[in-house]
């Protein structure tokens, strides 16, 4: 018998048993749909990370305080006060780190803003105009405060889109003063809608100068992070090279393990993603993968009970001229087609959820969702169910192939 | 016929079933030979054997003793698949539960054993058709198998037997489920088959049937207790 007409023969033994046929490949749908899933949605949230991370520009450096956090329970980093002025004023100098352009430091905190009754809950950053061109963002509306501005601990303020729009609405801010921290701030400018950049969520930031948010609002003398930017991409590793020679030499530190801060170039916090956003996929896949072998087994089981309702059709398909390999063929090809058509209805059904979810994420929470089909996923996700059905189907077919006719042709 | 080798030929035939401790001898030395052409009913009480007999001569089951030859070549030198292969080729079966497919036409039933075979798809579904048209169940070629009366069933169980143009048919007991006029009319298309060359091994237990047979093999506690030539064989009518 060709293969041909032993997979007719397998589509016309499923088709005599539509509704089961459809029951049996359940699991394998949602296991498939659940991976078809999972990949889409870390593939989004991947970009969506790494699109914020590419926010901040190939050529800056990011310096924080304290050391790389070991954990999530490793708070120690957080209340380093290791970056102080006398640090910013080293990392400018273009002798001690080469191909330096601008190094703005920066301080954050929290607060609520009020203007005119209206409030709203914002972040504060403390910065310097450097970090225009750290993150390439400019204000739409007004400007940004000066270099004398930050020398003079000036209280102005510029505003991101969502504080603006909370604040003021529609009307005009650049003027109008604030209130922030029990201390009241002019506004000079307004920035568009930037989203996310790196750490900083500059729509949601009111923005200070750092002197000013250090001595009236944080009472404090050191900075949280410093960007540094550098002539080029090229330079970019030996300028993060600089910078850690640089802060060790000033911190009297010889072993790198005990650096009291630690540098990042968007290179490392990309791959950083990319490991994390990693793993998160493999367990979730393995988590899918689980009610795939559920499904398999299912798939099994009612391949046994159906090897044995049909043990009057195997005998006289024996008896013709049937042979061992046709019936073990018949009975595999049926859990394959079976397993791999639940394939392809999970792989449409899982790239139909995951396109419906991001146009609800762009659509309602106005996250800049990108939808892209996991072709590897699809690859896989066929891949797979083909192959659970030829693993579970085996022993049924084996089974069925062993019967002797004259057993099966008596079976009642 | 008269001067040719035996088609079949067995000898001290026996077959012993056993379930763990308990054996049960189905046959206990049968010998005989049948002819190309002939047409034999093999009779008995239930328990005689008879069953067991024809599915050995079918190449359905194996003996546990004594030799069988078909054609000059012994069973033993066959594996399971060679069975299979010349199951397809030489031999048609009709059952007494006639044996079709569920939820399947009449035409794929008959096609069946050449789904197995090498004849090539394109001659097929001529092959099919013109067996259906011996039995004269043409009009009825695209119906299901349960849509069919008994003995329509049975009519298409025959021109599944004789699709593959085989040269021992086996019929067991292929009367058993039929009232008696449908019964007469599986028996005369039985008679076509062999008035057509084909040898015909009969199993029945109705002495009527098998006076249909040009002998008779009588079957008790797995020995042959009787082998005589029908004298007068029925030239058509049937009653039970």
């Amino acid at each position: 018998m060709t293969l041909k007409n032993t997979f007719k023969t397998a589509i016309i033994g499923l088709s005599t048993h539509k509704s089961r046929s459809v029951l049996t490949i359940l699991g394998i749908v949602i296991g498939i749909t659940a991976i078809m899933l999972v990949m889409a949605l870390s593939q989004g949230a991947t970009d969506l990370i790494l699109a914020q991370i590419q926010g901040l520009g190939s050529q800056t450096i990011i310096v924080r305080a304290g050391a790389e956090p070991k954990g999530p329970s490793d708070f120690a980093s957080i209340f380093t006060t290791s970056l102080k002025d006398r640090e910013v004023e080293a990392l400018r100098n273009p002798s001690l780190v080469r191909g330096v352009v601008s190094v703005a430091p920066n301080v954050i905190g929290s607060g609520t803003a009020l203007y005119a009754g209206e409030t709203k809950n914002a972040s504060m950053l403390g910065t310097t105009p450097d970090i225009l061109q750290a993150l390439e963002i400019y204000p739409t509306h007004g400007v940004f405060f000066n270099d004398a501005d930050v020398a003079g601990r000036a209280s102005v303020a510029v505003l991101g889109y969502e504080v603006k729009k909370e604040l003021f609405g529609e009307s005009d801010a650049v003027g109008q003063t604030v209130k922030f921290a029990d201390r009241n701030f002019k506004v000079i400018g307004v920035f568009g809608k930037v989203g996310q950049i790196g750490a900083f969520d500059i729509d949601n930031n009111i923005i200070i100068p750092a002197t000013t948010a250090n001595q009236y609002i944080l009472g404090a003398n050191h900075y949280t992070v410093i960007m540094v930017r550098v002539e080029s991409e090229s330079v970019v590793e030996t300028a993060a090279d600089d910078i850690r020679l640089t802060l060790r030499e000033l911190h009297g530190i010889t072993d790198p393990d005990k650096d009291d801060f630690f540098v990042a170039t968007q290179a490392d916090l990309a791959e950083r993603v990319g490991t994390i956003t990693g793993v998160l996929t493999a367990l979730l896949i393995s988590v899918a993968a689980i009610s795939l072998i559920v499904g398999g087994i299912g798939i099994m089981n009612i391949m046994l009970v159906s090897v044995t309702e049909r043990t009057r059709e195997i005998g006289l398909r024996k008896a013709v001229g049937a042979t061992t390999a046709n019936i073990l063929n018949q009975f595999l090809f049926e859990s394959v087609i079976l397993t791999s058509t639940g394939g392809v209805i999970g792989i449409a059904l899982g790239a139909m959820l995951s396109l419906g979810m991001s146009f609800a994420l762009t659509q309602f929470l106005e996250i800049d969702w990108g939808f892209s089909f996991p072709i590897a996923g699809a690859l896989i996700g066929f891949g797979v169910a083909a192959f659970i059905g030829l693993v579970f189907g085996i022993y049924p077919a084996r089974q069925a192939s062993r019967k002797s006719p004259i057993e099966a042709l008596r079976y009642e | 016929m008269i001067n040719k080798e035996p088609i079949i030929k067995v000898d001290k035939l026996e077959k012993v079933y056993s379930d763990g401790d308990v054996t049960t001898p189905a046959l206990s030395g049968v010998s005989f030979d049948i002819h190309e052409g002939e047409f034999v009913a093999i009779m008995g009480p239930s328990g005689s054997g008879k069953s067991t007999l024809l599915h050995i001569l079918g190449f359905l089951d194996r003996p546990t003793g004594g030799s069988y030859e078909l054609e000059g070549s012994s069973m033993d030198s066959y594996d399971d698949d060679e069975l299979a292969r010349i199951r397809n080729k030489k031999f048609g079966f009709i059952f007494q539960s006639f044996n079709l497919l569920p939820r399947t036409s009449v035409l794929d039933n008959v096609k069946l054993p050449l789904q197995y075979s090498d004849v090539p798809d394109s001659k097929q579904d001529r092959m099919a058709k013109k067996a259906i048209d011996a039995v004269g169940l043409t009009h009825r070629i695209g119906h299901e198998s349960s849509q069919l009366s008994g003995g329509e069933k049975q009519r298409v169980a025959i021109a599944r037997a004789l699709v593959n143009d085989p040269s021992v048919v086996f019929a067991d007991e292929p009367t058993g489920n039929l009232d008696s006029k449908s019964g007469g009319q599986v028996m005369e298309f039985i008679e076509k088959l062999h008035e057509d060359g084909r040898t015909i091994i009969l199993i029945t237990h109705e002495t009527y049937t098998a006076e249909y047979a040009q002998r008779i093999i009588n079957l008790k506690d797995g020995v042959i207790d009787s082998d005589r030539k029908v004298i007068k064989r029925h030239d058509g009518g049937f009653r039970k």
